[in-house]
């Protein structure tokens, strides 16, 4: 029984980290270039390819369904170029559409089947969440077959599809079949959304392809690096949802392996340097108060220019009334550590020799910032 | 007609004329994909709706999705604004990770109640009559069309009333928010009212064929009318034929109600594509070729002009000499001769071609515009 359990979860932890790391890759690109939803409608239309490639064969080969339902999404990516090319219908209908009529051509089409006297249809409603739970070598062989197809793919023609994603206009003008290598890259792109739907289901396809790339996008700025790194956070999310869910009762898998890489993402919103919010908040927030500190050494300064001497000193109720952001204290603080100002009593502050130059440099920096040089006096 | 039929399709074209709508919006303000989302998302709030309330059809439950829907779009909001993400990355983001909560909690919590997520995902219409609206004993018929009854009238009279801001929001938003029309009120207004819809039909038609009815018939009115209130109007009609069509087809093969509603939508949809009138791709087709014969009889109109008393007209007017100079091939060439002929632009003089009158100021306009 043990054995059995590590057989089970050896494969789906396999294939959703096969998974994992194509629809990563793949994914990247749709990301890249404002396809995030092509995948979503993709993986609803694979639904009646499945239906109708097991109504033709009566084989529950994963191959063959996996063929109808590359079929099948890759003629809905026809059907939605060729109608928003050839009519005024804007891509995102074109999408919901294609999206949604498909899939209920996929719902007749396997409630049909399951009319049918003794077929052998049990386990087709599957592919509408996946489940990992059953797969087995073969299926798991067959996935790592096309995937290994796609990234083949990938890898042979990166260059051309970089230039695709980043500038196809270029590529046109050197003389690439620009078109003919969009059909090839969203051809790659079914492929990698029909190897998940076992796993995850059409619903939750998408998902598994937004979201590695969105994830990884934050991180790096070189392509090369965010398509690895998809493939990583594709495959750690793929596998530790597997682990989860066969520790935990009743925890389905495909939707534990979205809610793992949807943790992916937001840590990687949050703590992603350069781009992360977290970073973006401490970097406002040390502006901030290096703006403040300045404010108060020019008002200092401002103060100062009209003594006789330069480190006459002032009181601090002067500078809070001078700054709008209210009290000084702990801006004179801060400056007072890095030797600008000095504190002479309780309540009144001077310039330092050093806060005197200082001030007049800041000074002549603002006024060339804001036009001609004036007296050097500081602004207010 | 038994009356349990008569009751489905009665649910069916009342759902399909709540989701025209609002979808109409949708469609025109590019955010079709938004019904996707919102569609997936209420799932966590119907289930966590259920668990309060045991009753799928309770206002609070769809009060409860309802939030859910606006709060995905404000998700879908508050991540796009940051700029890290894209706003069509922002929604793949945002609603399978709903979806699978709302998935997850049905597993957990949920398994031993009537509430599976192929309900929600498919919906299924044949169980409507069998939910009935009892009011002191008295049958009132279907509770389904009751509910979606009172859907339709909301959208109707949110429609009604804010029509003057809807058409403007969806025109020209930057206008809308100068003239002061808050249109972020009107934005969340109206995802409120798609999310109340979704809510409302995802129990008869199931969360993925809500998308199907929300924006396919509006979509298809889109290509047959350039006016706002027959494109409302053409989206209602449509959505009703597909609902009836739809359960037509299911009648007929046995089959899901709401897949067959869905795929009549495709067929009406696809229809339109190809042979409305003035813009589909038939018609489209035709006016190309149309305007080839056009173009190519003013080409020889000019070209007869052009060499109209020089020494060289007796050759640059022969007819079998025509398609070398014109560089036409010659079945093309004298298909064109002949339709000229036909229109008395051109009369034949033994080989030669000589212009009418006609064919001469044909010739004089086109080469002065």
């Amino acid at each position: 029984m043990e054995l059995f359990a590590d057989y089970t979860l050896r494969m789906v932890a396999l294939g959703s980290a096969t998974l994992g790391l194509v629809s990563g890759a793949l994914g990247s690109f749709a990301v890249l270039r404002g396809q995030s939803l092509l995948g979503d409608a993709i993986s609803h239309a694979a639904l009646p390819g499945i239906a109708l490639a097991f109504l033709l064969t009566g084989s529950k080969v994963p191959l063959v369904l996996m063929l109808g339902a590359a079929l099948a999404g890759w003629l809905a990516t026809l059907a939605v170029m060729g109608v928003t090319q050839a009519t005024r219908v804007p891509y995102d209908s074109a999408l919901g559409i294609a999206l949604s009529v498909f899939f209920g051509v996929g719902l007749v089409l396997l409630t049909f089947i399951q009319k049918q006297p003794n077929a052998n249809q049990a386990g087709l409603e599957t592919f509408l969440f996946g489940q990992a739970a059953a797969l087995v070598h073969q299926d798991v062989l067959t996935m790592a077959g096309l995937g290994a197809l796609a990234l083949l793919g990938l890898a042979v023609a990166w260059k051309e599809f970089k230039l695709l994603a980043f500038d196809a206009a270029f590529g046109a003008s050197l003389g690439l079949p620009m078109r003919r290598l969009d059909v090839l890259l969203t051809s790659l792109l079914v492929l990698a959304i029909v190897i998940g739907l076992q796993t995850v289901g059409v619903v939750l396809m998408s998902a598994m392809l937004v979201a590695p790339a969105a994830a990884a996008r934050q991180w790096t700025d070189r392509l090369g690096r965010m398509v690895l790194l998809a493939m990583f956070f594709g495959a750690t999310a793929g596998m530790s949802g597997a682990f989860l869910s066969s520790r935990v009762e009743r925890l389905p898998t495909g939707p534990t392996i979205v809610l793992c890489v949807s943790a992916i993402v937001l840590v990687s919103l949050l703590l992603a340097p350069n781009r992360g919010l977290l970073w973006r908040g401490v970097r406002a927030w040390r502006n901030g108060r290096r703006l403040r500190g300045e404010a108060v050494l020019l008002n200092l300064y401002a103060l100062a220019v009209h003594h006789d001497r330069r480190d006459h000193p002032h009181e601090r109720g002067v500078l809070d009334a001078m700054s709008p952001e209210g009290p000084t204290g702990p801006a004179l603080r801060k400056l007072a550590a890095r030797g600008l100002v000095r504190q002479v009593d309780a309540t009144r502050w001077a310039l330092t020799p050093q806060g005197w130059h200082r001030a007049a440099q800041l000074a002549r920096e603002r006024s060339i910032a804001a036009g001609p040089a004036t007296d050097g006096e500081a602004a207010p | 007609m038994t009356p349990v039929q008569l009751e489905i399709q009665l649910v069916a074209v009342l759902v399909a004329v709540a989701c025209a709508l609002p979808g109409t919006f949708l469609v025109l303000r590019r955010m079709a994909m938004l019904s996707d989302a919102i569609s997936h998302a209420i799932l966590p709030g119907i289930v966590v709706g259920f668990f309060l309330t045991h009753d799928l059809g309770s206002p609070l439950l769809i009060a409860l999705a309802a939030l859910t829907g606006v709060l995905t779009v404000s998700l879908v909001e508050l991540l796009h604004r940051t700029r890290l993400v894209r706003e069509d990355a922002a929604i793949g983001l945002v609603f399978p990770m709903l979806f699978s909560l709302g998935v997850i909690l049905i597993a957990r919590y949920a398994g031993d109640v009537h509430l599976d997520t192929d309900a929600v995902l498919l919906g299924e219409l044949a169980f409507v009559p069998f939910d009935r609206l009892l009011a002191g004993g008295l049958d009132l018929g279907p509770r389904a069309a009751w509910v979606m009854g009172g859907i339709v009238l909301l959208n109707t009279l949110f429609i009604t009333v804010f029509y003057k801001e809807l058409k403007l929001a969806a025109f020209d938003a930057g206008l809308a928010a100068a003239l002061g029309f808050a249109p972020a009120v009107l934005h969340y207004a109206l995802m409120g009212l798609v999310s109340v819809t979704a809510v409302a039909a995802f129990d008869a038609v199931g969360s993925i064929l809500v998308v199907a009815l929300m924006i396919g018939p509006p979509a298809t009115a889109r290509l047959l009318t350039d006016r706002l209130p027959w494109m409302i109007g053409g989206g209602v009609v449509l959505g009703a034929m597909s609902a009836v069509g739809g359960y037509g087809l299911a009648h007929l093969l046995d089959a899901s109600i709401a897949g067959s509603m869905a795929t009549m939508v495709g067929v009406l949809f696809g229809l339109a594509v190809l042979f409305a009138p003035g813009r589909g791709v038939v018609a489209a087709a035709r006016r190309r070729a149309a305007q080839r014969w056009t173009f190519a009889q003013q080409m020889l109109a000019v070209h007869l002009l052009h060499h109209e008393g020089t020494p060289e007209e007796a050759d640059e007017s022969a007819v079998d000499h025509l398609h070398a100079h014109l560089r036409w091939p010659p079945g093309f060439a004298r298909q064109v001769v002949h339709r000229a002929e036909q229109q008395g632009l051109v009369i034949r003089l033994g080989d030669r071609l000589r212009l009418t009158e006609a064919g001469r100021a044909l010739a004089r306009h086109s080469v002065r515009a």
